[in-house]
């Protein structure tokens, strides 16, 4: 039996948000895959729980104008088997299809990946490629909030206390013609966390790199962008010399440390690797990509 | 805390009983219940050997609040043989390919193949090692080495697969039980 003192079910995101904010002491639980780990171990921050378990209101992908919406209550599963993700965003379902092993990915939530914070979450450099809005509802109404920025410290988001991430909103003609991919590096190709995740989207033009984006997770307190590697990409041919410069330029950005898991010097050789490729497959993938 | 009453479809039939909401799935299936041939392991989903199908989908029972499977349909173990006791696809591949030593992965497994061969039954004939593989990932077996069970699924491919028993949600009572309570 789990250490619950409240199990309050939610039927809307409206009544989350109000049970949150006449019960100061919970916490949302989706999925679970997380939240009844940590029960498990007795982790006394989870035991009075507000339940969106499977809440149909937030289980979505429907394109509304130029804009692509995702539920943060879709599972990993069902974020893979989405055919608008795989026809807009397949990046973000290649990252699910990482996570974990079969059971968890039709626990598991994509909104949960994000909003608990992870460091090593596998939807976080994906998301920080996509760049979606996300979509929170709180006690004083609706905002949006950007993904940069979101995640503010290990297992720290800047959801404030009472709101709920309940969607992302992805801006499609802002991604066009965005190539796209994740990879992630783990001791084993299943049921493990990353040791480094990256994930690159470029958009080529005239054969030179016309936007680059380049995301890591486990490389730094919080998953990360690389604004110094992304500059050095800026307006090249993506050839070995751009490619050095945009590694060089990549250690300002970076700030592994050592865990178990890894030592520091291992993480940025592996990161290293990884931008490389990741930044190579995502210009061939943006080279396949017809322009609108 | 306060019980709530739980309707689910287990292994073909209605069930209803009462549930702590504090239980886990694999707590009221094992405790409640009666069906011990779900396995508890790991106890935090990374073991497999609790799983069982929810609506035709391989899930951790540890990690599955009862309360979430109000109303739906649940399939363990004990529902793969068909009526009479004859061994599903599934099973007569674990025994012939000698997948089974202790056993206690068994359950999880066979239920994973039985819903992975379920979901490919229109193209059983692409699939590959390297996706036997991957759909078998959640689950841990200290004795066999893998190998055997890959080659079980490989031999269930050549069967017919249906799913056991037929599958339709119940009326679900602990949802409002549950938004109800305020202590």
């Amino acid at each position: 039996m789990f250490d619950l003192r409240e199990l309050r079910r939610a039927r809307s995101v409206a009544e989350a948000v109000q049970l949150l904010a006449d019960h100061p002491e919970a916490r949302l639980i989706a999925g679970g895959t997380d939240v009844l780990v940590k029960l498990r171990h007795f982790d006394g921050q989870f035991r009075h729980l507000v339940d969106i378990h499977n809440l149909p209101e937030i289980k979505f992908a429907r394109l509304e104008g130029d804009r692509l919406m995702v539920g943060a209550g879709l599972t990993f599963a069902e974020t893979i088997d989405s055919p608008l993700v795989k026809e807009y965003i397949p990046v973000l379902g290649e990252a699910c299809a990482t996570v974990a092993g079969p059971q968890i990915r039709n626990m598991g939530t994509v909104g949960g990946n994000i909003a608990n914070g992870a460091v090593s979450a596998d939807t976080a450099a994906p998301m920080l490629v996509l760049e979606p809005e996300l979509l929170v509802s709180g006690p004083e109404g609706r905002r949006h909030l950007s993904i940069h920025g979101f995640h503010t410290g290990p297992g720290q988001v800047a959801l404030k206390r009472g709101e709920v991430l309940f969607g992302f909103s992805f801006d499609l003609k802002k991604l066009a013609g965005l190539g796209a991919c994740y990879y992630k590096y783990a001791m084993r190709s299943a049921m493990d966390i990353a040791t480094i995740g990256c994930a690159a989207g470029v958009k080529m033009e005239g054969g030179v790199i016309k936007e680059a984006r380049l995301a890591l997770t486990v490389a730094a307190p919080t998953p990360i962008r690389c604004p110094g590697a992304e500059a050095a990409a800026l307006g090249r041919p993506l050839n070995d010399e751009t490619m050095k410069n945009i590694l060089a330029a990549l250690e300002g950005d970076i700030k592994p440390r050592t865990s178990w898991r890894a030592t520091r010097e291992f993480r940025v050789r592996i990161i290293k690797a990884l931008a490389e490729r990741m930044m190579r497959a995502a210009a061939e993938r943006a080279a396949g990509r017809v322009q609108p | 805390m306060t019980m709530v009453d739980l309707k689910l479809h287990v292994n073909g039939k209605d069930v209803e009983t009462a549930a702590d909401p504090r239980e886990s799935l694999l707590e009221v299936l094992r405790g409640r219940l009666g069906l011990m041939g779900v396995k508890e392991g790991c106890g935090v989903g990374e073991c497999g050997a609790c799983n069982v199908l929810v609506d035709g989908l391989p899930v951790d029972s540890c990690l599955t609040l009862a309360v979430w499977a109000d109303g739906k349909c649940v399939r363990t173990i004990e529902g793969e043989a068909r009526p009479g006791g004859e061994l599903s696809p599934t099973q007569r591949a674990y025994v012939e390919a000698g997948a089974v030593q202790c056993g206690f992965c068994t359950p999880g497994l066979v239920m994973t193949t039985s819903a992975f061969l379920e979901r490919n039954q229109h193209r059983l004939n692409e699939i590959t090692r390297e996706e036997i593989k991957r759909a078998h990932a959640g689950h841990l077996c200290r004795c066999t080495g893998y190998e055997m069970i890959v080659e079980a699924v490989e031999q269930a491919l050549g069967r017919e697969v249906k799913g056991a028993g037929e599958c339709r949600p119940a009326p679900s009572l602990a949802e409002k039980h549950l938004t109800n309570e305020r202590r």
